[in-house]
């Protein structure tokens, strides 16, 4: 059975249908990605599956259990990773962990122990006794995954984790969540970085007005709406669009961007070889691996950032 | 009866006490400067209106027709507007930062927390701050020779009482506000509420309108109870002014649960 079970499931406010017949099963000890560009619905859906936004439509339910009617007890299963750090600045780390755990219900006896790991675990040990405010960003955003640990979760939900870091920090982020993948907690994550849902996502579903565009694993999803390669080609503003009919022959699909070419094939050297042969000569050129950002460019005709 | 029982699963684990623990931590690093004025500003009127003003007043008439000092008088009305004043500061400023910037209901919500354990912890909160305020008085006014029987020992308790009335029902209201400044308004709705309350001057001296006015509102049954305490003269009001507050406090409650649910849960 899996773990997270969403049929046709709609959230409307107003006119804006946020989430539209979206439908999807997580399994146990799966890494779920959901991609997709700002307000395609992906806080939405994790508000939903926490049971914090009440459905307009459809099923949902938690270990067999529906968030809506059984709040409380679908939310002492999951950890919750809001996209807005939420940490409590009156308390510091250390208190910000055990207090969580308190509202759990959880005794002081396993809180206590559980709160030094989870500081260990998310390199904060300097920072213990600190306030919340003293944290930077990337501090922060481990401390709040460390506290929707304190419960040891079956689910944790990740909306947008690494959002409005550096790559330093992004990096660091990732080794964490990569461990508690080996540890076989199943985590559902939101981005709209195609970089962080190959990193880290086993499968994933990619939204798009609230719709659900594609579903498969990273791998798939890029060999079966992708070339293996791809080149992107800048002629210069103005010249990219007059270029493209002389591309045409080369490429197996091209895409026109505001500030570049992109040819799709599976032999991305060759390609470009044969673009220069042809006289066409780019003022820069890269050659690279297709990636589930061309996967929704080619889903949607737009890129993930805009 | 089953619609009572489930109403309260959907909205209670019975972890009130989490709430409290975190109120408890989070006090450390509180403003004292306004615990501090909360407590002092009933004083200040106390001893400037009671020594000042009580010297051109003379005597009055208090509960059941007893003639009280002017200090006396007015020493219970400022424990019950003391009770008041801590009660709303916490459940509006405290309450509106906590809801609306700290994001900290959302936080608790997200928890198998329920809205009724938010509801209750926040406002039990409230009351340890008002409890601390009705020693401190207590102890004051016992010492300034104002208390005249031993039910003013039982102001401490109805004080509390008073406080649950107010935080109840100011997180309530709280819970509607989107800005600062309709605080303010709220402040602004409070202070006649309690000049008139037969706080400073017994409600006889108004018109008949303006006296079923006043006796409409909560504060006037908090200072004419607390006024009867204070010196163990009961008239048969009593129950009343008692019976307001437990309605008050009831539907504080029951309003702020809901309003929780439908801000956070929808
Ligand atoms: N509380 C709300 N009230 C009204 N509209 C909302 C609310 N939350 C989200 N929306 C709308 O729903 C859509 C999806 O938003 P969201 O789920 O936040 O997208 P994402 O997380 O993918 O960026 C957006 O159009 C957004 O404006
Ligand atoms: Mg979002």
């Amino acid at each position: 059975m899996p773990v997270i079970d969403a049929h046709d499931v709609v959230k409307t406010y107003g006119e804006v249908t946020a989430v539209d017949h979206v439908s999807f099963a997580v399994r146990s000890g799966e890494s779920f990605g959901l991609l997709g560009p700002n307000g395609a619905g992906k806080s939405t859906t994790m508000r939903m599956i926490g049971g914090s936004t009440v459905r307009s439509g459809g099923s949902l339910t938690v270990a067999g259990l529906d968030p809506q009617t059984q709040g409380p007890q679908v939310r002492a299963m999951l950890g919750v990773v809001p996209q807005q750090d939420n940490l409590d600045t009156e308390l510091t780390v250390r208190e910000n962990l055990m207090v969580y755990g308190r509202y759990f219900g959880l005794p002081m006896s396993y809180v206590r122990p559980k709160t030094d790991e989870l500081i260990a675990f998310a390199q904060l040990q300097d920072k213990a006794n600190a306030k919340v405010d003293e944290l930077s960003g990337g501090m922060k955003r481990r401390l709040t995954i460390a506290r929707g640990l304190i419960n040891e979760p079956k689910v944790l939900l990740l909306d947008e984790p690494t959002t409005g870091l550096d790559p330093q920090a992004r990096h660091i982020l990732w080794d964490r969540l990569f461990r508690l993948k080996e540890q076989g907690v199943t985590l559902v994550v939101t981005t709209h970085f195609m970089d962080e849902a190959e990193q880290l996502c086993d499968r994933l579903i990619v939204i798009d007005h609230g719709k659900i565009v594609a579903e498969g694993s990273p791998a798939d999803l890029i060999q079966q709406y992708s070339s293996r390669e791809v080149v992107e080609l800048r002629f210069g503003s103005g010249r990219n669009a007059g270029v493209v009919d002389q591309l045409q022959p080369y490429a197996q699909r091209i895409e026109i961007l505001p500030d570049r070419v992109l040819l799709y094939a599976d032999d991305g050297e060759e390609l470009l070889d044969q673009v220069r042969r042809a006289g066409l000569i780019p003022v820069t050129s890269l050659v690279r691996r297709s990636s589930l950002e061309d996967v929704f460019l080619r889903l949607t005709g737009r890129s993930l950032i805009e | 009866m089953s619609g009572r029982s489930s109403w309260l699963q959907a909205n209670s684990s019975g972890r009130v006490w989490a709430v409290v623990e975190r109120g408890f931590r989070a006090w450390k690093s509180g403003n004292w400067v306004v615990v501090m004025t909360g407590f002092f500003e009933p004083l200040l009127y106390l001893a400037a209106m009671g020594y000042g003003m009580g010297g051109l007043v003379g005597e009055v008439r208090g509960p059941g027709g007893v003639v009280m000092s002017y200090a006396g008088f007015i020493a219970p009305a400022m424990m019950a507007t003391s009770a008041m004043n801590g009660a709303i500061y916490d459940s509006t400023w405290n309450v509106f930062f906590k809801m609306k910037i700290a994001k900290l209901y959302e936080v608790m919500l997200a928890t198998s927390l329920g809205p009724l354990d938010v509801a209750i912890g926040e406002i039990v909160m409230a009351l340890f701050r008002g409890f601390i305020y009705a020693l401190g008085f207590t102890a004051v006014i016992a010492a300034m020779g104002l208390t005249h029987s031993w039910w003013a020992l039982a102001m401490i308790p109805v004080a509390l009482l008073i406080a649950l009335g107010f935080a109840a029902f100011g997180m309530a209201v709280t819970s509607f506000f989107t800005r600062f400044q309709q605080m303010d308004v709220l402040q602004l709705a409070l202070m006649p509420m309690f000049l008139f309350s037969a706080t400073l001057v017994p409600l006889e001296v108004y018109p008949q309108v303006v006296q079923w006015f006043i006796m409409a509102l909560p504060l006037w049954h908090g200072v004419e109870l607390m006024r009867q305490l204070s010196i163990g003269v009961f008239t048969s009001w009593a129950w009343v002014h008692l019976a307001y507050f437990v309605v008050l406090s009831a539907a504080g409650i029951f309003f702020t649960t809901t309003r929780l649910r439908a801000l956070f849960l929808k």
